[in-house]
């Protein structure tokens, strides 16, 4: 882990990365002390508002003051995104090592359900839950961490099986030891380093569901400050005043390359082989 | 090769019979009754009954989901409730748009993707290669609704260029089109670099080199075409991520397709040809990926004859 680190820290963009994530969360954290403004807070006179003067990033059609809003609307990206990769990586850790650990009729029962899900495209699997759930954020939170469980599963199945055929796991069991005891000591220490990487490439991915599913109006509802939301409302008013739809999108935008710049820099970090490879991202909008 | 066809065309059957299932269940558990919307708040009780009957809603699931795949069997999806014409006359009128968007996209992500890819790879840590890699991560990172956006307001709005929205022209495809296929650029640009980097270390590149090869007949015959497993299997992957940006492309610039078709239908809570447009795009995507798992067998004989 601490040779992990050492090449962690002499990437630069990596690094950077994980700055942003943090300057993210800062934000989040201390959003009602940043916002020089309520983000709920109207002002008809000053509608479309140009970004300078009295609001930096100027007013959106209500005369909300957008920088606010996209403070507040850090909260809403990133406890989205944080609760739905939760439920990814529990449900597809537990159903991933249930699989993969027991093969047999199970494995072969869950591998054709993850095929079934996969073989939705991409946001299609999403959309059609979050339909069915209403939209709301709690749903969106639901609907993206639905989404994430096929792709874990699959991954953590992948290397539990791996890990089956390993030496030490086979003496392990040849000495006698109990399949939990072997499960907690011998699998799930080395499942975990790759799925933290995929968690981080997850998050990434969460953002931009997040967003794309409140742009088309079946996300989170209004009058919350959520980035996509915010892209939605401000595309009415497109012609007369830009900045509105395109000012959240470059916050969406930078959360989400922060924790593809630290998703790549671990994966590079933890497993040096790979080298800056492409495959990172493959489950990336 | 025909028995390695014919399995996989086996083993998409169940996979498509699942999605029918996993649609059909999502779509069960819509709020609101679609029949109360149909019929308004007012409508006696008696009505409601009646429409319940004749739409099927009140047999249970497993014989509904029997039913459906039956009339899928002959090419009837059902009508839609708000238009009450057959859903596969609807989805008729609206996929070629969206194949039209999406093959284009397709064809960018491809040869940009593939042609910068290379570009880097040949030189890395080259200038270009940095430019390429940083620009790649942003492509990644930005979301395809607020390109599009930012595009039309460039080119559209500022330069009078393109148009805003719509189809019909060549021109109306270019900004959708690009919009759509920039994260798949993105992706297929960093695969093609890692991919020919691996190749451009093997021996027979190297034998190539020293029997005198020229360098673009060593690229083309001997590295690309070993990199190109890897890349085919991340343009099947991408088809996936384009018809689904596909929805977003297509509602931002009011392009006419399945994707705008869908979003329609759900705020309708018009679930008969939400079902319908969900199963066109999963059924689209299963195919090409049935495509590139042949084209697997094609490339490398080695593949086909494991089956």
């Amino acid at each position: 882990m601490g040779q992990a680190w050492r090449r962690f820290r002499t990437n630069r963009l990596a690094l950077a990365g994980l700055a942003l994530v943090a300057l993210l969360a800062l934000t989040a954290a201390l959003a009602p002390w940043l916002a020089p403004y309520d983000p709920a807070r109207q002002s008809l006179v000053e509608k479309r508002a140009l970004p300078g003067g009295k609001y930096l990033l100027g007013a959106d059609e209500f005369g909300r003051d957008i920088l606010s809003r996209v403070i507040y609307g850090s909260r809403v990206a990133l406890l989205v995104g944080g609760l739905s990769v939760t439920i990814a990586l529990a449900f597809g850790l537990l159903l991933g090592v249930a699989a993969g650990f027991n093969g047999g009729w199970l494995d072969a029962l869950l591998m054709r359900g993850v095929e079934i899900l996969l073989a939705f495209p991409y946001l299609l699997l999403a959309i059609a839950i979050v339909a069915a759930l209403g939209p709301g954020a709690l749903n969106t939170t639901l609907a993206v961490g639905i989404w994430g469980v096929p792709a874990v599963t699959r991954i953590v199945r992948g290397s539990v099986l791996a890990l089956r055929e390993t030496e030490y796991v086979g003496a392990a069991r040849a000495l006698g030891a109990p399949a939990p005891a072997v499960l907690r000591r011998h699998i799930l220490p080395n499942v975990l380093p790759g799925l933290i990487v995929y968690a981080t490439l997850f998050m990434a991915n969460a953002i931009l569901l997040e967003a794309a599913l409140s742009f088309l109006g079946l996300g989170v509802q209004p009058p919350t400050a959520s980035w996509g939301l915010m892209v939605s409302t401000g595309r009415d008013v497109l012609l007369v005043a830009p900045h509105v739809a395109t000012v959240p999108g470059v916050a969406i935008m930078l959360a989400v390359l922060a924790f593809n710049l630290v998703g790549d820099g671990l994966r590079d970090a933890l497993d040096p082989r790979l080298g800056g490879g492409g495959s990172s991202a493959l489950t990336s909008p | 090769m025909l028995t390695f066809t014919l399995r996989r065309l086996l083993l998409a059957v169940p996979v498509l019979l699942g999605v029918v299932f996993v649609v059909m269940l999502t779509v069960d558990l819509l709020p609101g009754d679609a029949v109360t919307l149909m019929l308004g708040e007012h409508a006696t009780k008696d009505a409601v009954a009646a429409l319940r009957e004749h739409l099927g809603l009140d047999k249970p699931f497993v014989v509904r989901y029997l039913d459906y795949v039956g009339h899928l069997l002959r090419g009837d999806l059902g009508r839609s409730m708000q238009q009450n014409r057959p859903v596969a006359a609807e989805l008729a009128d609206a996929w070629p748009a969206t194949l039209q968007l999406t093959v284009a996209a397709l064809v960018i992500a491809a040869a940009v993707g593939i042609a910068a890819g290379v570009v880097s790879a040949v030189w890395p840590n080259s200038l270009f290669d940095a430019v390429a890699r940083l620009a790649s991560l942003f492509g990644l990172s930005m979301p395809i609704f607020w390109t599009g956006l930012v595009l039309i307001v460039v080119f559209s709005l500022w330069l009078n260029w393109l148009p805003v929205g719509g189809a019909g022209s060549f021109a109306h495809l270019v900004l959708p089109a690009v919009t759509l296929a920039l994260p798949s650029v993105a992706m297929v640009a960093r695969m093609t670099r890692a991919a020919m980097l691996d190749v451009l270390r093997e021996d027979y590149v190297r034998t190539a080199r020293a029997k005198g090869v020229g360098e673009v007949w060593v690229l083309g015959k001997h590295a690309l075409r070993n990199a190109f497993i890897p890349i085919l299997t991340l343009l099947g992957l991408q088809s996936g991520q384009l018809m689904g940006g596909a929805v977003l492309t297509e509602t931002v610039f009011s392009w006419p397709g399945l994707g705008r078709l869908m979003v329609k239908a759900i705020f309708a809570r018009d679930y008969v040809l939400l079902q319908g447009a969900v199963l066109v795009f999963a059924l689209a995507f299963v195919v090409v990926n049935l495509l590139v798992d042949l084209s697997y067998g094609a490339l490398d004989p080695r593949i086909a004859r494991q089956g």
